[in-house]
């Protein structure tokens, strides 16, 4: 009732009336053309009421000029021609008076009928198939999956798509390669982009093989890479199915020969990757990671692979993560990893041996933590000089990892704002009330945890904070390569590894060898125990090595501390050995790993680096990778 | 109606409202022909003619001399003959012997060799196809069926005449300066009265306000018919603001002539229904007040459906009306219609052992049972609702049919119950690249194939399975093949044509509807054109084409047994027909508008039919008559949809809303409110507890049939005088709702085993 509004109706005006009367010959008087003005206005009303039934029975929502003319034609009158165009016609004024026209452009029938480029005809009309399941309460199942069908996709879409995932999953290395690297350039890929997603989330039924679970990854890296596709929403799915393999304790893990450490560093990697670069498309992804990485690492039931991936996932997203996330969290995730380590029963051994796993990453994250911490407080002091050259230890590392594209980090960050992100997040995030902690008592802290195995050094004294030195200036105090077993060392790498110092004891010692000066010590492992486990004539032991790491970058292997046996014909040995730091009244000792071996196996059929995470490896192992689809390293992240 | 009115001091009143069902029927007639043919001659007899006799009977002799008059007038001998007949017959027998006397008349016809009596009235035919209307009653059943006869007269120039005859009635007229007055006083009036009849009598306001109007128009006093509007139109409905814009436009006498709307409007009574009381107070009213002006209008256009008790409220009136003419007149309603499911014919069990051979010892206990549980019910005693089994001559079962009811029922012991906690699963099937225009789609029965009309002319035939299209081979070939083989009937089959859809070219304009037979050897298609073609699925060619319907056909349906289909138009006449017939055998006349859509009962005893007057109505298929007429839906209707258990009627239009009715008593029973757009489709599950909706909207969604059914309290009152309140409650049935990825859902389908299967064209 209170719809008052009044209808008003496109009018005809009188003088246009007169003019198409003019234009016909015929002169108007003014009465005459009033009439018909009105009458023309009625029957256009008409015609327009009419024709609007056409539209609704042909379910549209537009009119179209051919429902206006099928009007016209069932009242007999002429339909219009001439204006059949589905798109819209301008329509422009004239700049003197007051003229509008309808634009129409002259055809040149000559030229179209000659020409030579004839237009494909629009693609087929098709029926296209979509399910959505309902469970009982009507709700939609997650839309996420795409219907396995595949058959709405051409031919030539379908047999690429079979050929890409037959042989990137196939067992033909050079074949997944040549796969590889089409799907990281071809532009035509776009519609597949679906498919190649759904295959990728199958990493869950595959978590038993690791093989599989590389090429996957692979696949992932390819697609992230590809600068035609665009992801979109897609990454999301790409995100889970990597953050899968970080995080998921694997079927594939269950088996220790397995090395799926290398895996969830590879992801790792990756799913930095595909932040840096696509992390915009999907809002508050950064977020979700992080939420997601911190979940896993304060739950202690979570199996120490898991907490592993976490820590590395961390690492991976740069050390503003590992700042807010993991840094918070130390001191009680420190008291779990503890009681592991300190565990010597046999039968505790694996557990351990992943737990020096973990050890090693965490002391890896927080080494660039603090790293990168006081060279940004430092490129702070320094502000006033513009764009300063970055510390050419750092550039040269970053240029120099092996990572295919290393995530372009920014150091001094703002720039892309993962602070915004944390600010941004929501009520109840534990980072809201988190504060930047000074330098020197993070530092205080970790050293209170690893004591000298921190390879950054800075003075605890009380004077340090004021302005603590650009860290690359300072050349890290303990430095040492860790032992790469059969292995070279890649010599242009620099950044600082943390300096072990192994013992190796005979299974009689239970007590932990080398309290050398609280400050040195530090034990690592190599994988070359393994091979000198293996061949047990050749006895290379370094018992408490202690090189200050005065050592140049290009380090041979010969002077890496190796491991050495006491050749002990009975029982497997068993080594331990410290690492030395002040616990901070914690504990007066070093930390003391301890582990066994069981040489009984035909150990020289196995590659070296299955073994290695038997050992506490801390850094890297491994042979010095160009590509990052070796997975010979782990724990490699550049820096 | 007559019942009610038996006041003395109405007793001219009861004399004109007499005349005015005759009038009435007459005006249907004229206002069916109205944009297709005038037949000026039936609509002057009848209603000038000696109107004043009594009794039905009589009346209708009445009208069949009239008919008469008018054949003879046109040189119909034959047509003439016929009625003669036929009349004949009927002369010494009452009216219910003649309807016995059709109906064995039907029954006696042998589906079996494929005559059928239905068409009787065709074979002495010679004219062109028939768009003669039929008097919907009055002459009731015997002339419908003749009116295939009705040959149909040369159109051109007799617009002008016939208009003028029925703007006439305008002539009379008062002052135009006075129009405004009269208008506010009768407004004051009903602003005045007391709560209980306002609402009642302000549904005055919209025909007054309509007639006088055109009156006014009409009289050339186009300056005050503006004004008229002006002051006024705002005080209507919402839900008349279609036909305000059309009335709007309208302001010049020239403009009167060939107006679809305005036709409706004079040649139809507008029709009120109000309580004696409120009835009485305005007539009080008019009477004091010598409003002779407005008094004629009540008299002359419109029809006062007065009953006795409580007069209805604001939102009871709202529900009902917003159609073109008003309310349906109760008695409208009152026929009985069987709108039971016919028996399941037995299936002999050897048809088993055929089917599969193989699992024969421990295949046959099993299928038994499946068939004792579904058809028990059914079978062992007939509903009492449901019409005689042969009622209407049904085409007997082949072979092929059987093992198609077996096949059905294997699957339906599958099939998944629905209900508010388990919902079907949807699946949707997008039409690509149409950039054509999809314009309609249908599925066969058992979702193997999906077929959908375009605004191109094509209609084409997708096959849903892997089983790929074939076409049969041809004749030369057909004669090589070993016609004893076993397999022949997988040897007629050319391999080379096999693909998976079919183009089906023949129509020469939009393909408005498409609609498979049962047995998915036919497929139906009505086009722009003004035909219906039959197209065989054996060879995708096409088979007949049905001429009859002169203009844009909207909707074709093929009956559930297959054999007859109905289609209608913007003729507004609906059509019966049976494949083997190229012309019609009944013709459904008396919507004021175009039918926009059609249904089959499940019994095939009737065809439910919505048009763009905002009506639905229901025909008998045996006599064509009108049985039922729903009034509530605001906007065109353009999708129907009965219950399994042929119960219920669900209905959806442009305004977005589902309207839910109840065959047995005539009552609107619920009203579903959600959709944002036209409601496209509309389906019931196979057991028929979920109603699914397919909307303009973009979205399907999912009703709670049953409880839509059981909320509504139907104590006798409501059931006699059909006075209903609904009860607000659409958002508890709303199940649930499923967007589209921009794709308007033009067709839903529920599987033998309950999945709901849609489907739309993307409409990026």
């Amino acid at each position: 009732m209170a719809d008052r509004e009044e209808r008003r109706f496109a009018e005809v005006p009188r003088e246009s009336i007169r003019l198409m009367a003019e234009s016909a010959g015929v002169e108007l008087s003014d009465d005459v053309a009033a009439l018909l003005t009105e009458d023309v206005c009625y029957r256009l009303r008409e015609a327009t009421q009419n024709s609007s039934q056409f539209m609704r029975h042909a379910k549209r929502r537009k009119l179209t000029v051919e429902d206006f003319n099928r009007a016209l034609r069932w009242s007999n009158v002429e339909a219009v021609c001439g204006y059949g165009a589905q798109d819209t016609l301008p329509f422009r004024p004239i700049k003197e008076g007051d003229l509008f026209f309808v634009e129409d452009r002259e055809v040149n029938l000559v030229e179209l009928a000659l020409a030579t480029n004839i237009p494909k005809g629009c693609a087929e009309t098709m029926v296209r198939v979509q399910v959505s399941y309902l469970d009982g309460k009507g709700n939609l199942e997650p839309q996420g999956t795409v219907p396995s069908a595949v058959q709405t996709l051409s031919d030539d879409l379908l047999k690429y798509y079979q050929q890409i995932t037959r042989s990137i999953l196939g067992e033909d290395p050079h074949l997944m390669k040549v796969a590889l690297l089409d799907l990281q350039s071809n532009s035509k890929i776009a519609a597949l982009l679906p498919y190649f997603v759904y295959v990728i989330s199958g990493v869950k039924s595959v978590s038993h093989d690791l093989e599989q679970l590389n090429r996957l990854l692979h696949m992932v890296k390819s697609l992230v890479q590809n600068p035609y596709l665009y992801l979109g929403s897609y990454v999301r799915s790409l995100v889970s199915s990597v953050m899968y393999c970080i995080l998921e304790p694997l079927a594939a893990s269950i088996n220790p020969l397995n090395d799926h450490w290398t895996l969830r560093d590879y992801a790792a990697l990756l799913l930095s990757h595909i932040f840096w670069t696509h992390g915009d498309l999907v809002s508050g992804l950064y977020h979700q990671i992080l939420l997601s990485l911190q979940k896993v690492l304060s739950d202690p039931v979570r199996p120490l692979c898991s907490h592993y991936g976490a820590v590395v996932g961390l690492h991976a997203l740069g050390w503003k993560a590992v700042e807010r996330v993991l840094y918070p969290h130390l001191p009680a995730y420190w008291a779990n990893l503890q009681a592991v380590l300190d565990d010597y029963s046999v039968s505790n051994a694996q557990v351990k041996a992943d737990g020096h796993k973990v050890y090693g990453a965490i002391l890896v994250a927080v080494e660039r933590l603090l790293k990168m911490k006081a060279l940004s407080l430092s490129v702070n002091a320094e502000g006033g000089i513009g764009g300063l050259p970055r510390p050419g230890g750092i550039m040269g590392c970053r240029e120099s990892s092996p990572g295919l594209s290393p995530p372009p980090e920014p150091l001094s960050e703002p720039g892309l704002g993962i602070a915004s992100h944390l600010h941004a997040g929501g009520a109840g995030c534990p980072w809201e009330d988190w504060t930047p902690v000074p330098l020197p008592a993070m530092y205080c802290e970790l050293y209170s945890f690893f004591g000298d195995s921190l390879a950054v050094r800075f003075s605890t004294g009380p004077s340090l904070g004021n302005s603590p030195p650009a860290p690359l200036a300072q050349p890290p105090t303990t430095r040492k390569e860790l032992p790469g077993g059969t292995a070279n060392l890649d010599t242009a790498r620099k950044m600082p590894q943390l300096t072990a110092n192994l013992n190796i004891s005979p299974r009689q010692d239970g007590s932990p060898h080398g309290e050398q000066g609280g400050g040195v010590g530090s034990a690592g492992a190599s994988q070359s125990l393994a091979r000198s486990s293996s061949s047990s004539s050749v006895q290379r032991s370094r018992s408490s090595s202690s090189r200050p790491g005065q050592r140049p970058s290009g380090l041979s292997r010969d002077v890496f501390p190796k491991a050495r046996f006491n050749p002990l014909p009975a029982g497997p040995p068993i080594f331990s050995f410290v690492i030395g730091g002040r616990q901070m009244g914690r504990r007066c000792q070093g930390r003391r790993f301890q582990t066994t071996f069981t040489p009984s196996q035909p150990l020289s059929a196995v590659s070296s680096r299955t073994y290695a995470h038997k050992l506490p490896v801390i850094g890297r192992v491994g042979k010095p990778v160009r590509r990052w689809t070796c997975s010979q390293y782990s724990l490699h992240l550049p820096l | 109606m007559a019942a009610v009115q038996d006041a003395p001091v109405e007793a001219d009143n009861e004399k004109e409202i007499k005349t005015e069902t005759l009038n009435d029927a007459a005006g249907n007639h004229a206002s069916a022909a109205g944009g297709v043919i005038p037949s000026p001659p039936v609509a002057s007899t009848s209603s000038s003619g000696p109107a004043k006799a009594g009794g039905p009977g009589s009346e209708e002799q009445q009208t069949l001399m009239a008919v008469l008059q008018f054949l003879k007038k046109n040189n119909f001998v034959g047509a003439v003959d016929v009625l003669r007949r036929e009349a004949g017959i009927l002369e010494d027998s009452d009216e219910s012997q003649g309807q016995e006397l059709a109906a064995s008349a039907l029954g006696g016809a042998e589906a079996g060799d494929a005559t059928c009596t239905l068409s009787r009235a065709s074979s002495c035919t010679t004219s062109t196809p028939a768009v003669a209307a039929a008097p919907a009653k009055g002459a009731g059943e015997h002339c419908s069926t003749l009116s295939a006869a009705f040959g149909k007269r040369k159109e051109s120039g007799e617009d002008q005449p016939d208009v003028n005859v029925v703007l006439s009635a305008y002539s009379q007229q008062g002052d135009p300066a006075l129009y405004q007055g009269y208008y506010s006083g009768l407004k004051k009036f009903v602003e005045s009265v007391l709560d209980c009849h306002r609402a009642e009598l302000s549904q005055l306001f919209y025909p007054l306000f309509v007639h006088m109007y055109l009156e006014l128009v009409y009289n050339n006093h186009e300056t005050e018919a503006k004004a008229f509007f002006e002051k006024f139109s705002g005080d209507q409905e919402c839900y008349y603001q279609d036909d305000l814009r059309v009335l709007s436009g309208l302001t010049k006498k020239e403009h009167m002539k060939g107006n679809e709307t305005l036709l409706d409007f004079r040649t139809s009574k507008f029709v009120l229904r109000i309580s004696r009381d409120s009835y009485q107070l305005l007539k009080r009213h008019l009477q004091e007040r010598q409003n002779n002006q407005i008094w004629n209008i009540i008299q002359e256009h419109l029809y006062i459906d007065i009953f006795d008790g409580m007069p209805r409220s604001k939102s009871q009136i709202d529900s009902m009306s917003g159609s073109l003419a008003g309310e349906a007149k109760r008695e409208a309603n009152k026929a009985k219609v069987f709108y039971g499911l016919l028996k399941e014919p037995e299936i002999d069990v050897p048809l088993d052992d055929e089917d599969e051979e193989g699992e024969n010892e421990e295949g046959k206990p099993k299928k038994k049972k499946p068939k004792k549980d579904s058809m028990g019910s059914k079978s062992k005693k007939q509903d009492p609702n449901a019409p005689q089994q042969n009622r209407i001559p049904l085409p007997e079962l082949k072979d092929s049919d059987k093992l198609d009811k077996i096949m059905y029922m294997k699957e339906a012991t599958k099939r998944i119950r629905l209900g508010p906690e388990s919902l079907p699963s949807i699946c949707f099937y997008t039409f690509l690249n149409a950039y054509q225009g999809l314009t309609a789609v249908d599925f066969t029965d058992d979702s193997s194939l999906i077929a959908g009309g375009f605004a191109d002319s094509t209609v084409r035939v997708w096959s849903v399975t892997p089983k790929k299209l074939r076409s049969v081979k041809s004749a030369a070939d057909l004669n090589l093949i070993d016609k004893e083989s076993d397999d022949v009937l997988e040897r007629i089959m050319d391999e080379k044509s096999a693909s998976e859809s079919k183009i089906l070219y023949g129509h020469s304009g939009p393909v408005y509807g498409v609609s498979f037979s049962p047995d998915r050897n036919y497929l139906l298609s009505c086009s722009e054109d003004g035909t219906v073609r039959l197209w065989s699925l054996q060879t995708f060619t096409c088979l007949v084409g049905y001429k009859g319907h002169n203009y844009p056909v909207w909707d074709t349906q093929f009956s559930p047994y297959g054999y007859y289909f109905i289609s209608g138009g913007h003729d507004r006449v609906a059509r019966l027909w049976a494949t083997d017939h190229y012309q019609p055998l009944r013709m459904f006349a008396g919507h004021l508008a175009d039918i926009t859509c059609t249904q089959f009962h499940p019994n095939s005893n009737y065809v439910a039919t919505g048009s763009a007057d905002r009506t639905v109505r229901l025909w008998d298929i045996l006599n064509g008559n009108c049985v039922r007429i729903f009034t509530g839906h605001k906007g065109p209707i353009h999708s129907l949809a009965f219950s399994p258990n042929g119960k219920y009627l669900a209905s959806g239009a442009t305004d977005g809303r589902v309207l839910l009715w109840d065959i047995g008593h005539g009552l609107m029973i619920g009203e579903l409110k959600g959709h944002t757009d036209t409601v496209y489709s509309l389906k019931f599950s196979r057991d028929g507890e979920i109603l699914a909706s397919g909307s303009m909207d973009n979205t399907v969604r999912l009703w709670d049939s049953i409880k839509a059914f059981d909320d509504i309290e139907t104590d006798d009152f409501t059931a006699a005088t059909g006075h209903i309140h609904l009860p607000e409650n659409s958002q508890e049935l709303l199940l649930g709702t499923y967007m589209t990825k921009s794709t308007p859902v033009i067709h839903l389908h529920f599987t033998r085993r309950n999945l709901l299967l849609a489907a739309g064209a993307y409409n990026p």
